[in-house]
């Protein structure tokens, strides 16, 4: 069962994320990266990360495709307009992109063997057991985080404001 | 997850990289690039939340890397989206073509 909605999963992630890049329609790009993100998160719930599956959800899915998409709205760009690119440029970067392709793959050589044998705790992934080490082991980068976010609502708001005196 | 190994999850991620970094040569849309990043920051936390699930299942540390990249995607994409408003506004477009201002 676990096997086949791995399979599931990784045909939708994969063909969705293909249609990202190929739907000519911005905003049925951003549906089809939508639908790629539900499956990644799928993907978590299956490796035990059920609280991040809901916070990718809620981060992704919910506030940044948002958006994206209230600003191809605001934008006017919900239309076909955006010209093809030269099919040199296209084949460079099928190149480019091959030869990383070629290369990671490379580096699975060795991992075919590893599965998942070790015993876990399977409370691992909830927001109890992850919540005690984040605010004792990890509570500086959060701090840090919680002001990189800060700074980031401020330099957008001072980026788009245009009269700022 | 009985018969799924670490490689079959990294071929996904793989393949969501390979997709991530196309979208991003080959479209000349600012948003699209964006989304082509965001695609390309998924398969990295696919692939610590693996790492994290198959190597070391007792530890979490996978787990706070990607909550750390979440929450820096989404700082990112809200800059981001500033600066491609500012863009718009200056050069009435967002093709990337089109700001070569900086270019002699």
């Amino acid at each position: 069962m676990t096997q086949f909605l791995f399979y599931f999963l990784s045909f939708v992630a994969v063909s969705a994320g293909l249609m990202v890049i190929t739907a000519k329609n911005p905003v049925h790009s951003v549906l089809y990266l939508i639908i790629a993100f539900f499956a990644i998160a799928g993907h978590y719930i299956l490796l035990n990360a059920q609280f991040l599956a809901i916070v990718h959800i809620i981060v992704y899915a919910g506030a940044i495709m948002v958006l994206f998409l209230s600003v191809i709205m605001l934008l006017n760009l919900n239309k076909d307009n955006e010209p093809a690119k030269s099919n040199v440029l296209k084949l460079a970067a099928v190149v480019a992109a091959g030869l990383l392709l070629v290369t990671f793959s490379g580096t699975l050589k060795g991992t075919e063997s590893i599965i998942a044998s070790q015993p876990f705790d399977d409370q691992i992934g909830y927001v109890k057991a992850l919540g005690k080490v984040l605010f004792n082991d990890f509570l500086l980068p959060f701090e840090v985080s919680a002001l990189l976010l800060l700074s980031a609502i401020i330099g957008a708001v001072v980026l788009v404001k245009h009269d700022l005196k | 997850m009985t018969g799924i190994g670490l490689s079959h999850i990294l071929v996904v991620s793989i393949a969501l990289f390979f997709i991530g970094v196309y979208g991003f040569l080959t479209r000349r849309n600012m948003i699209m690039m964006l989304m082509s990043i965001e695609l390309i920051l998924n398969s990295v936390n696919l692939n610590f939340i693996a790492f994290n699930k198959y190597l070391w299942a007792n530890k979490m540390d996978g787990l706070f890397f990607t909550i750390f990249i979440i929450a820096i995607a989404a700082a990112e994409a809200a800059v981001a989206i500033a600066i491609i408003i500012n863009l718009y506004r200056s050069h009435k477009s967002i093709d990337v073509e089109d700001a070569s201002d900086l270019k002699f």
